[in-house]
């Protein structure tokens, strides 16, 4: 700016010398001359300064380019199985086909409730099953969540698991929040693409419905030992069969777990346990005969549970497992025929137990044997109005069943199975009779996508 | 009163210990096993979680190793996903905060190392391929010696106050080592050039710094095994330039490699992949010496 001001000045002066006299015109020229030179000396200074900052610069530049590039950075340290920032997605594809010598629909297990639709053989024929798709994830430095969906071939999805998890606490323990399978047993937390066999055993179609979901939080604790030892507990709102939701805060039941495991030799590992349930239920539906509308009251289910594995070989593995579960209810059942809601105390222990072996004979071919047996109880009912006629005894119903399984595994996503059932669920006779259930299924399950690995 | 003052000096020597006590390390396999021994000496109680008869691949995540995670103050793993089938679920079931992926108690040996094999594209069909290169680094010891430096560095980090003793094991360590290799080197080098059918994509190491050639490889593609017309194309692609050898590690089914080596007459060298994969492979530098005297044997 101050560089316009005396140009605006001197075109001033430029108009001045016809007004001016002799000696205003000499004392300006010499004041002009003074301006010129003056300014002519800052132009001056100015041109060197840029000058040197330009040669400045170049040297740098100069510089710059003579020095030897940057040593190159170190690899990237090797990620986990999930990108650092996309969730781990996988999507396992399943699918059977049926043969059934008894009509599939009215399959039930003698002297049970049902317990939900995802229990019995299935439908005949072609069946697209539960295709699953988990997605997890680590959420921060404490936490990691996992979303397992199952899209069913009735085009419903399922949130079989949907659940954070702790990665951060101390001593051993974390803590699971959300829908998740309870850590009871052994077979209740494996997901259905990892079973040995295409379906559960009874016990667990008996007294879970298949698996016991857990509505809630998990706290789990192991123990600093050479052994293992863990125990976990758990409380939700009791939203899974043998439970029912309940119109009251609070959490509806527990449950509490403990297992031990360890090695024998460097080839043979082993894990047991014994878990406990408590849970409520309020008008839960019993179809299983036309008279019995709901049960109130309480559950409570034991388990015991083995593992034994042997793998001599890369290429070998035998693996034994068998759990025992026990239930006990007591409550009120309300009769309805009719309409008429007729209340009857209700008392019953419930017991089921399986025993499967399956050995990897060859390094893709695994074959398995299972018998499953339950104890339907004698039910005791009671009329609450001490004038009415008792109901007399029941008798006690002993479902059995035996499968036999052989699958092939070209690599470690893709199952091809087959299994042959000596079914005697509904009735109480016995598996080899004449009036028992064969079914002969054919599975597939293909796995794609990022799946994390298995627990034990 | 005799009895009295041992309880007492037990109890004190008891309520000593717990600062003094070895840090607790478990290692992945038995070769990170002996190096962390190596470098940690009496100051680290190391529990190796496979064998080297087992394909490290396929380990499950039992309850034995489960209660190892718990206790461990530093998990040392191959890492590059070798251990993918077992060892994250390891990592989130023993609810050890130590050990998490980032935190300083999880050392992955690649991290100290340029892998082979990375591979530009990456598909399943491609077989158990590794997405993060080949990580079956044990086998050519100038990554155990990267690998010996990180470590160290990382158990001084966890142990301030030793790290002047982490150091100088190091340092004694690298010098034997260096010595060792340049033994190795001179003794192998007849094997440079040698023409080898190898098994699995797990010996390109040992390969790689004998200067071995490699003709084929018996899986087909990583992880996949092979079948009979697969065995069948592979004896008339070698008519033509057979294989001195065959390589198979310890842990392999060496069916298909016995197989080959009666249609191509070059013999089968088992050779022990990992320390206490044979008897003479007992540590790391037995591992190397054993390796070459077998190499070496087999190529008279």
């Amino acid at each position: 700016m101050s560089i316009f001001r005396p140009l605006v000045a001197l075109l001033a002066l430029a108009t001045l010398p016809a007004m001016a006299n002799a000696d205003d015109v000499s004392s300006l020229r010499a004041e002009l001359q003074a301006m010129k030179s003056d300014y002519e000396s800052r132009v001056e200074k100015l041109e060197s300064r840029i000058q040197q900052l330009e040669t400045a610069s170049t040297a740098a530049a100069d510089a710059a380019a003579a020095m030897p590039p940057e040593p190159a950075p170190p690899p990237p340290p090797a990620a986990g199985g999930s990108n650092a920032f996309n969730p781990s997605i996988s999507v396992i594809l399943g699918g059977s086909y049926t043969n059934a010598r008894r009509d599939p629909a009215d399959w039930n297990i003698a002297g049970f409730t049902p317990a939900g639709d995802e229990i019995g053989p299935g439908d005949r024929s072609f069946n697209l099953g539960e295709s699953e798709l988990t997605i997890a994830a680590s959420v921060d430095p404490y936490f990691t969540a996992q979303l397992t969906a199952a899209i069913t071939g009735e085009n419903e999805i399922g949130v079989e698991e949907a659940f954070v998890r702790t990665t951060a606490l101390p001593d051993g323990i974390t803590a699971k929040l959300g829908r998740f399978f309870s850590g009871l047993g052994y077979l209740n937390e494996v997901h259905a693409h990892a079973w040995d066999f295409v379906d559960q055993p009874l016990a667990y179609q008996a007294m879970f419905g298949g698996q016991f979901q857990q509505n809630g939080v998990q706290v789990k604790w192991i123990a600093p030992t050479d052994l293992f030892m863990e125990f976990g507990a758990e409380v939700g709102n009791g939203d899974s069969f043998p439970g029912t939701r309940r119109d009251r805060n609070g959490f509806n039941g527990a449950t509490l777990f403990a297992h031990v495991g360890g090695d024998v030799g460097d080839y043979a590992s082993w894990r047991a346990g014994a878990s406990w349930q408590e849970t409520h239920a309020e008008d839960r539906n019993a179809f299983v005969d036309p008279l019995l509308d709901g049960f109130t009251g309480d559950s409570r289910t034991w388990v015991a549970d083995a593992v034994f594995k042997w793998a001599p070989t890369p290429r070998r593995q035998l693996k034994v497992q068998a759990e025992y579960l026990r239930r006990s209810e007591d409550g009120v059942f309300t009769f309805d025929p009719a309409g008429i809601a007729l209340p009857v105390g209700y008392d019953n222990t419930q017991e089921g137990w399986y025993v499967q072996s399956v050995y990897q004979f060859a390094a893709r071919w695994r074959a398995g044997l299972r018998y499953d047996r339950l104890d339907s109880g004698i039910p005791l009912y009671r009329p609450l109005d001490p004038n009415a006629v008792d109901f007399g005894p029941f008798q006690s119903q002993h479902p059995e069943r035996v499968s036999v399984m052989l699958d092939w595994n070209p690599s470690e996503f893709t199952r091809l199975r087959m299994q042959y059932d000596f079914d005697d669920a509904r009735d109480d006779g016995t598996v080899f009779s004449k009036n028992g259930d064969r079914v002969f299924r054919l599975q597939y399950l293909f796995g794609i996508g990022a799946h994390g690995a298995h627990k034990y | 009163m005799k009895t009295l003052r041992l309880l007492v000096a037990v109890l004190a020597v008891g309520a000593v210990l717990p600062a003094q006590a070895a840090m607790k390390v478990l290692a992945t396999t038995s070769d990170w096993g002996a190096l962390t021994r190596e470098l940690g000496g009496e100051r680290v109680d190391v529990y190796v979680a496979t064998t080297a008869l087992q394909d490290v691949h396929r380990v499950e995540a039992k309850p034995s190793l489960v209660a190892r995670a718990r206790t461990a103050d530093l998990l040392v793993a191959t890492g590059a996903e070798l251990e993918i089938g077992w060892l994250p679920v390891l990592i989130t079931e023993s609810g050890n905060s130590r050990i998490q992926p980032g935190a300083a108690g999880n050392f992955e040996i690649v991290s100290a190392l340029h892998l082979l094999e990375i591979p530009g594209k990456v598909d399943r069909s491609m077989g158990d391929i590794h997405p993060l290169g080949n990580p079956h680094v044990q086998l050519d010891p100038h990554n155990i010696a990267a690998a010996a430096h990180a470590l160290s560095a990382r158990l001084a980090q966890l142990e301030p106050a030793q790290a002047a003793f982490y150091q100088q094991r190091e340092k004694d360590f690298e010098t034997r080592w260096s010595a060792a290799i340049a033994r190795w080197e001179a003794k192998a080098a007849p094997l440079k050039g040698l023409p080898v059918v190898i098994m699995h994509r797990d010996q390109a190491y040992l390969c790689h710094w004998l200067g071995l050639t490699e003709l084929a490889s018996i899986e087909p593609k990583p992880g996949v095994p092979p079948t009979a017309a697969y065995l069948g194309q592979l004896v008339s692609k070698l008519g033509a330039s057979p294989p001195k050898l065959i390589l198979v590690n310890a842990y392999n089914d060496p069916k298909a490699a016995s197989w080959l080596s009666e249609r191509v007459h070059a013999p089968v060298v088992t050779l022990p992949f990992s320390v206490g994969g044979d008897d003479q492979a007992k540590d790391l530098t037995s591992l190397f010496d054993d390796t070459i005297d077998k190499l070496l044997a087999a190529n008279k």
